[in-house]
Order: structure tokens, then C-alpha cells, then sequence
């Protein structure tokens, strides 16, 4: 029982951001078993949201906290959701949309899981080229598109094939 | 005489041109390129030295853009080095049919021992290269690269100049789509041009994701709108067509439609022993009455385009084991 809380943070080199952040958790109360998602960029927590495929819609519990302090991000948003586990492929995407996320998988009200949106290298098959003559368009149904990570911060990918760049708002648009 | 070539392709091939796939000119290093450019002028120079090295071997083309130059100069070469080619007419085939491009080159890679594809879209010819165990080599795809067209650029330049380094370059013209001029400034990044000026409206100035990668690659460039205002400093003029067929809004080409064209006054303004390229097909951005001027080098460049293409099937394929 002595493992970290639903946040992650377990040392003790940082009690004030931890008090500080649990304050801010417990504007909701905590889940026992499923995903929180923390670190999340001010006013991304819905694209989040649609990301996990909208699980609220589905009537699982579900808790929005947005644009609270953070001594890490100035502002934040953190999304819980009550009986859900993010697999692997959704955590690629949300790398993809919040790349400094961090996400904690609750087994009664512990954290079991803890894993760095960090978004990848080489993506294949996630995004598409929206440049309309790139031959991963043309020949969509034989070719999968690969995107190599061209910048971290803004977030931008390169088309394998075309050479051209998404912007973080052209990745937002095709997976938010 | 026919020792010379075998020689010559055989220690080039050693140094890794043989079964390479030639799909970008930054895929080359300044050495391929000089390696290159030296049996392309022994082949032009003496092309009765010629060896026979793709004997039994056969070249597909495969063009799904209009082609001139390119196809006819890859064919040549392939039929003068001993070699047959056979052809894909996409109006004539199962694409007409819907065929998928890499059930097609699966098709091609079977029938051939290297492919020269052309396509429209961006990429095909990389595609192509990693489905085909044969060697592709790329004929322009879409408005990205013409590796083949660069290192013939370059290999005239060499000839005529006797040199690439420290030269001006002005590139004139449409450099947000014409393939020829990206790759051109791709490769002259593998050199140490003295200046490279960008010679357009603002709207055919380099898309940016090429802009990013010469800058990356330390090129120096610099835009401008009047060639006039340079000339007598350049020593190599290179035009473009503006590549109508690429805008993908018609009434953006309107706009820039006959935004440069130069004129015989404008060409003996420039500097004495500088020389006007084109990789062709023109239209009125180069008028037929630059032809006669010492400067005009562009059929010569066109016409080297055999040795060019020459030397890289001999070096890619040449006597290689397939």
C-alpha cells in the first residue's frame, strides 16, 4: 500500500508540488480502477477526451479538470476516467496531442502503471499527408503513411514520401 | 578503347554506385557525383570506347507523365550499352484498370533488371525502390526530385565551366514546383557555389519544406524579382518552365503566367563565358532567339543527357551480377 497516489508522485523532494497537485486532483474525487491522465496542455483535455473515443457517451465516469495552475506547465488539464485503461496505441496518439502528458493506469485507487506520452520517432499508419498528390494519398489503400519526428516543440512530422510537414494544429485536426 | 569504361565502372561500382537505387540527389555524395560526372565525359568524349555491359540486361521505363528527354535519353543509353528496354504505357495498361502503382512494380521488377519510373506523385519513386529488389531510378516524382536531371545539370556545368565551385547561380523561374530545380539546388549543396540567387515572384520562391532543407544543408541563397539587376556578376543561368501542370489552383497560375521571360538584350548583358541552361521542354520563358548566342547551352545539355544516363546504367547495372 505504500505505492505512489494516482498522480505518480511518490518522493518526498517535492511535497509542494504534490500538495499542490492533489489539491487540485481532489476538485474531483479519486478513481479506483482506470486512467489519469495529467500534464495534459491547457485546453487540449477534450481533444483527449474524443481521443479515448469519448467514453462519456459510452456512460463511463468521467472527470475534466482544466487550466489549473502547475508549477511544471503554468496551466494544465488532467482528464480521469473511472473503469478505463488507455492502451498502447492510444497512447502513441495522445503523445501526438499532449506530448508532455504523463499517464497513470489505477488498480484500487494505486497506481500500477505509469507511462510518458512521448511522442515517437517513426510513426506509421496514424497520420496522413495532407499534401493531396503525395503517393501515400494516391496510393492510400496499398501504402501506409510514415512520418518521421521533426520537431518536438512545436510538434511537427515529416512524410516519408512527400517531404512535407504537419504542423501540431494539422496533427490536432486529424486526431482531436 | 573498350577497356576503359569496364575499368572505369568497375572501380566506381566498387565505391557504390552498383545495384544503388537513384532516387535523390543528397543520396550522393560530392565524390559519387565527381566519380559520375568523370565516365559521363569519357563516355561524350570517346563514344567509340563504348562496352557492351548491358548485354542480356533489360531496362523498363515506365513513364506516367509525359517525358521527351528523360525517357528517350534513358532508352538510348540502355540500346548504345547493349541493353533492352521494354515499356510500360500506363493508357495502355492494367493501371487504366485501376492497378495498384506497387502491383505495378512488382510487375516490373520481375519482367527487368531496373526500372526508370516517372509518376505524378510525390514519393512513387521510393516507393517503387522498396518494393523492387531491381534498381529504380527516378525520372521526377511529381514536384519533388529528378535526381537524373541534377546530375546532368551539374555534369554540364562541370563541362563547360570546368568547375562548380565558387561559381553564381541564378535560378530562374518557378522553384516552388519544377522538381528540376530542387534537385539542382540539392546538388549544388554538395558543393561550394559562391552564391545562389532565386530568381521569381514571391509566390514560385521554394516550397518551405525545401527551403528548410537547403538552409539545413548550408546553401546560400537569396531571393530577388529582377534578374536583370544581376546578370553581369552570373556565371550560370538556369531556367525553368513554370510547371503549370503542379498549381493546384489554375488562377494562381494565371497570376504568375508570364512572369519572367527573358530576352536576347537581357542575355548579352551578362557576363562574358556565362552560360543559360534549361532542362526543356520551353515554352516563352526562353525565346528561340537566345538560341544563336554563345551563352545558350541548353541543347548541348539536352544532348548530353545520353552520356549522362549512359554512365549511371553502367554504373548501376553494368556488368553487375543481377
Amino acid at each position: 500500500m505504500g505505492g505512489p497516489n494516482e498522480n505518480g508522485n511518490s518522493g518526498a523532494s517535492d511535497r509542494r508540488r504534490k500538495r499542490l497537485s492533489e489539491k487540485q486532483t481532489m476538485l474531483v474525487q479519486k478513481i479506483s480502477d482506470g486512467t489519469v491522465i495529467d500534464h495534459i496542455a491547457a485546453g487540449k483535455a477534450l481533444s483527449v477526451l474524443r481521443l479515448l473515443g469519448n467514453p462519456q457517451a459510452r456512460g463511463d465516469t468521467v472527470a475534466l479538470v482544466m487550466n489549473v495552475s502547475s508549477s511544471k506547465m503554468k496551466r494544465k488539464d488532467i482528464v480521469k476516467v473511472e473503469g478505463v485503461e488507455i492502451s498502447e496505441e492510444q497512447v502513441q496518439k495522445l503523445a501526438l496531442i499532449a506530448p508532455q502528458a504523463s499517464v497513470n493506469i489505477i488498480r484500487s485507487y494505486r497506481v500500477v502503471d505509469k507511462k510518458n506520452a512521448v511522442p515517437p520517432k517513426l510513426l506509421s499508419g496514424v497520420l496522413n499527408c495532407n499534401n493531396p498528390t503525395c503517393v501515400s494519398v494516391k496510393e492510400k489503400d496499398s501504402v501506409s503513411p510514415i512520418f518521421s519526428l521533426a520537431e518536438i516543440s512545436p510538434l511537427s512530422y515529416q512524410c516519408k514520401y512527400c517531404g512535407r510537414k504537419l504542423a501540431e494544429q494539422d496533427i490536432l485536426s486529424q486526431l482531436g | 578503347m573498350e577497356c576503359i569504361l569496364a575499368r572505369e565502372g568497375e572501380q566506381m561500382r566498387r565505391s557504390g554506385w552498383s545495384r544503388r537505387d537513384v532516387i535523390n540527389i543528397l543520396d550522393f555524395s560530392r565524390s559519387d557525383l565527381e566519380s559520375l560526372f568523370e565516365l559521363a565525359g569519357k563516355i561524350s568524349d570517346r563514344p567509340n570506347s563504348i562496352r557492351r555491359s548491358l548485354n542480356e540486361k533489360i531496362v523498363a521505363t515506365a513513364f506516367f507523365e509525359a517525358s521527351t528527354r528523360t525517357r528517350l535519353s534513358f532508352t538510348t543509353a540502355a540500346l548504345k550499352l547493349g541493353g533492352k528496354v521494354i515499356d510500360l504505357s500506363p493508357e495502355a495498361s492494367s493501371v487504366m484498370k485501376g492497378e495498384s502503382l506497387p502491383d505495378t512494380v512488382r510487375m516490373l521488377e520481375s519482367y527487368s533488371d531496373l526500372i526508370v519510373i516517372r509518376h505524378p506523385s510525390e514519393g512513387a519513386a521510393l516507393l517503387a525502390s522498396e518494393i523492387s529488389e531491381s534498381p529504380v531510378i527516378n525520372g521526377g516524382d511529381g514536384s519533388q526530385h529528378h535526381p537524373t536531371q541534377a546530375m546532368l545539370d551539374l555534369f554540364t556545368i562541370t563541362k563547360l565551366k570546368g568547375h562548380i565551385d565558387g561559381l553564381n547561380y541564378a535560378i530562374v523561374g518557378d522553384t516552388r514546383y519544377a522538381r528540376t530545380a530542387a534537385s539542382l539546388l540539392y546538388g549544388l549543396s554538395k558543393f561550394k557555389p559562391k552564391k545562389v540567387y532565386l530568381v521569381s515572384p514571391e509566390s514560385l520562391q521554394p516550397r518551405i519544406e525545401i527551403k528548410t532543407k537547403i538552409d539545413e544543408l548550408g546553401l546560400r541563397t537569396e531571393k530577388l524579382e529582377d534578374l536583370e539587376e544581376i546578370i553581369p556578376e552570373i556565371d550560370v543561368i538556369y531556367l525553368t518552365r513554370i510547371q503549370k501542370e503542379r498549381f493546384p489552383d489554375v488562377m494562381e497560375y494565371e497570376k504568375v503566367r508570364g512572369s519572367y521571360e527573358i530576352t536576347r538584350n537581357l542575355i548579352v548583358k551578362a557576363k562574358r563565358g556565362s552560360i543559360v541552361l534549361h532542362p526543356l521542354p520551353r515554352t516563352n520563358e526562353l525565346p528561340s532567339e537566345v538560341d544563336t548566342l554563345p551563352n545558350a547551352a541548353y541543347m548541348k545539355q539536352a544532348e548530353w543527357g545520353v552520356p549522362m544516363r549512359m554512365a549511371i546504367l553502367e554504373l548501376v547495372i553494368g556488368g553487375a551480377k543481377g
